[in-house]
């Protein structure tokens, strides 16, 4: 067993892991906060972030075209970026909300988790015929924006990317925001209320609706700035990219303690790590045996053993008082 | 505005069934009946450029080449299916396939891991399958009589590989990826195993089904730093881990099978995979001197320039019409077992080459190419640089 070679990857696996951990807490929080408030998981998150990150494709596509790409400083491109794919993701959850949600409220539990499947697969099929006849395409390619390319060399084996910072700081931004709205203002007392009783909260003068609205908006436009970074990040998308982040955000935020936000984080976090370590390590360990394709087993194996120990999940599940 | 509104739906409705009264039941005079040909092909997801090709192929020789049938008072037809690339989607088509008595053979499929599974369906019923891209030996090994390809296989493909890996790109070692389909982990298992033979050292050898997140199998090769790089899958999954790993600072070289031949390649992984080798069994356009007229024609009317693979089943489905012609002659109509009986027969040349077929239905002479990847735009494919070419005859079929 080559021992330095075990130790000199370390440094570049683990900022591998949190990258993907980061983008797995963007994610989850969207599950998370519908489910805090409503006790139902919104499948139809993934298409939400996949439609942001359409959105950022399109915009960098024309930008590019237009030959501004290059002209534009980045970081003003980046956010636009980011900000358009999260207003339209956004407004996109709220929609769906009041569309294929709503008027299903009162219905038993597993009826709107049916129309958010349903929902999930119009979206998917919705966006490869708007992309087939806008661009004659549907897999999009980011366009390369040099500066986010940039390498900088932390020793000889590990470096690190521009887009991989920019993925960290903008994760490290959203959630911090997320957590000061929720635990700091007036609205997010407002959502806390919802959560933990909504006819309570309603005699108490808070228009349960609009914050119900509000928060598809928040998860939708966190999910939406997340897809953005996932194609700044890994540089291809399709329709169908959504389906397998999603379900390890969906993972994540249960591993956390669904409806919990700060638990969507670390949720993201250790399930990153766990599949940049699998990926990495699984091979060199067991010399070949069990290579790379085994990671997600792997990274399973090890929640079901957590949630075993702790189904609530690492920081609990938000349990909500029931008459 | 209700009521008014549905009446005009309703007129509406109206009026497009009376319009179409006429083209939903055809009548033909003094027709015989009708010749359908099915493709199956990916048309949409990921390898639908490549899926799309075959059916554009097929469709333009099918309108090519009807001509004999017709005279006879055959009316001759295109089925196009969509198998997706999935190996349960092609069966069941297959079965609709089979269930409709008129369709006289199959030109498909893209992937071996969807066609192997697919022919059994078709086996059932005798029905002939000339596949235009399926290189996986077990596809003809069957030694099933109804199947048939005009392209190499990957048991030669590998060891094209390796040769050249060993003899050209002069690498020492090598990491070997694949995404653990029949196609792609089977030719790099070919690949593995002969280069191994030459001395080159394997130091990885990886399966993955990822699509986007290749990070965490790039750090280990990066650490082990190889020669060489290959591939044994499709460019949907190879353009993004090759573009990632340049960026990542990998300076290997890149290797692949046939399966990277397409121009969304370097759609999608742009500059950094020109300069790359792969190997193929389906020469780009430019180097069949016939095939010119083909490529005129079909970028005049499909408004693309063709896939990989499109020639092929052009050829493809030349073969299947001229069996079709010769069961059909003295006015006897064809039926599956004719068809199947008279491909064995039939010596074509077309533009992809002179296609004659041994006894398991592999093509007696295939040709091989080594080729490298010239520019970074999509639209210059075609242009890409034939470095090696090959004539190898299929091997003896395995002892059973």
């Amino acid at each position: 067993m080559d021992f330095d070679l075990l130790v000199g990857i370390f440094p570049q696996v683990l900022l591998d892991g949190l990258i993907l951990g980061f983008m797995y807490a963007l994610i989850a929080l969207g599950y998370t906060m519908v489910y805090g408030v409503l006790e139902f998981i919104n499948f139809a998150h993934s298409e939400i972030f996949v439609v942001g990150a359409f959105v950022g494709a399109e915009i960098l596509l024309s930008l590019q075209s237009a030959g501004w790409l290059e002209r534009a400083p980045w970081i003003l491109v980046l956010l636009a970026v980011l900000l358009a794919g999260a207003v339209i993701s956004g407004l996109l959850a709220v929609t769906i909300e009041r569309v294929a949600y709503r008027p299903l409220r009162t219905a038993p539990r597993l009826i709107p988790l049916i129309s958010a499947i349903g929902v999930s697969f119009f979206l998917q099929d919705a966006v490869r015929l708007v992309e087939s006849i806008w661009r004659n395409a549907f897999n999009l390619v980011y366009p390369p924006m040099d500066v986010l390319n940039e390498r900088y060399e932390l020793t000889s084996t590990i470096d690190v990317s521009m887009k991989s910072l920019v993925v960290i700081v903008a994760a490290l931004l959203m959630l911090w925001g997320l957590h000061a709205l929720v635990n700091r203002t007036k609205i997010g007392t407002a959502i806390r209320a919802v959560a933990e009783d909504q006819a309570a909260a309603s005699l108490m003068g808070i228009n349960v609706n609009r914050i119900i609205s509000l928060t598809f908006l928040i998860g939708g436009a966190m999910g939406g700035a997340a897809g953005v970074l996932f194609g700044v990040q890994y540089g291809l998308i399709n329709p169908y990219t959504g389906f397998i982040p999603g379900l390890k955000a969906f993972t994540a935020a249960v591993l956390g303690g669904i409806g919990n936000i700060p638990g969507a984080m670390v949720g993201g976090l250790v399930l990153g790590l766990l599949e940049a370590f699998a990926a990495s390590y699984m091979s060199l360990l067991t010399g070949g045996a069990f290579g790379a394709e085994y990671k997600d087993i792997f990274a399973f194996s090890v929640l079901i053993l957590i949630l075993i120990f702790r189904p609530k999940g690492l920081l609990g599940e938000v349990v909500r008082e029931r008459a | 505005m209700g009521s008014h509104f549905i009446r005009g739906v309703l007129v509406l409705c109206l009026a497009l069934a009376v319009g179409f009264v006429p083209a939903a039941s055809p009548v033909d005079a003094q027709g015989k009946g009708t010749v359908k040909i099915a493709t199956q092909s990916p048309l949409s997801g990921g390898q639908a450029a490549l899926g799309e090709g075959i059916k554009l192929g097929t469709q333009l020789a099918v309108e090519k080449f009807k001509g004999n049938l017709e005279k006879a008072g055959w009316k001759v037809e295109l089925v196009p299916f969509d198998d997706q690339a999935k190996p349960d989607v092609g069966v069941a088509n297959a079965k609709n396939i089979i269930a409709d008595k008129d369709i006289l053979g199959v030109i498909g499929h893209l992937n071996s891991g969807v066609a192997i599974p697919s022919s059994e369906v078709y086996k059932e019923v005798n029905l002939t399958m000339i596949s235009p891209a399926n290189t996986n030996p077990t596809v003809t090994d069957r030694g099933y009589a109804n199947v048939y390809r005009v392209c190499g296989r990957d048991d030669v493909q590998g060891v094209v590989g390796s040769e050249f890996a060993h003899g050209s790109l002069k690498s020492k070692t090598a990491y070997v990826i694949h995404d653990k389909t029949t196609y792609g982990q089977g030719v790099a298992e070919f690949f593995k195993a002969d280069a191994e033979k030459k001395g080159i050292k394997v130091i990885g050898f990886e399966g993955t089904e990822e699509k986007s997140n290749f990070d965490p199998i790039i750090t280990p090769i990066k650490a082990k730093n190889p020669d060489l790089i290959y591939f044994g899958g499709i460019y949907e999954q190879a353009a993004p881990f090759f573009k990632a790993a340049r960026e990542k600072g990998i300076k290997a070289k890149f290797l692949g099978p046939d399966g990277l031949d397409s121009s969304d390649l370097t759609k999608i992984a742009g500059k950094t995979v020109v300069g790359m080798h792969y190997t193929s069994v389906a020469g780009p356009v430019s180097v069949y001197p016939q095939a010119k007229q083909f490529a005129d024609e079909y970028k005049k009317k499909f408004g693309k320039n063709p896939e990989p693979f499109a020639a092929q089943a052009y050829d493809a489905t030349a073969i299947l019409l001229k069996a079709i012609e010769a069961s059909a002659k003295g006015g006897k109509a064809p039926t599956r077992d004719s068809v199947t009986a008279a491909v064995r027969d039939v010596k074509h040349t077309g533009i992809t080459g002179t296609v004659e077929f041994d006894a398991k239905g592999d093509p007696k002479k295939a040709l091989y190419f080594v080729l490298q990847v010239a520019s970074d735009n999509p639209e210059k494919w075609g242009d890409n640089k034939e470095v090696k070419r090959l004539t190898i005859a299929a091997p003896a079929a395995p002892k059973k």
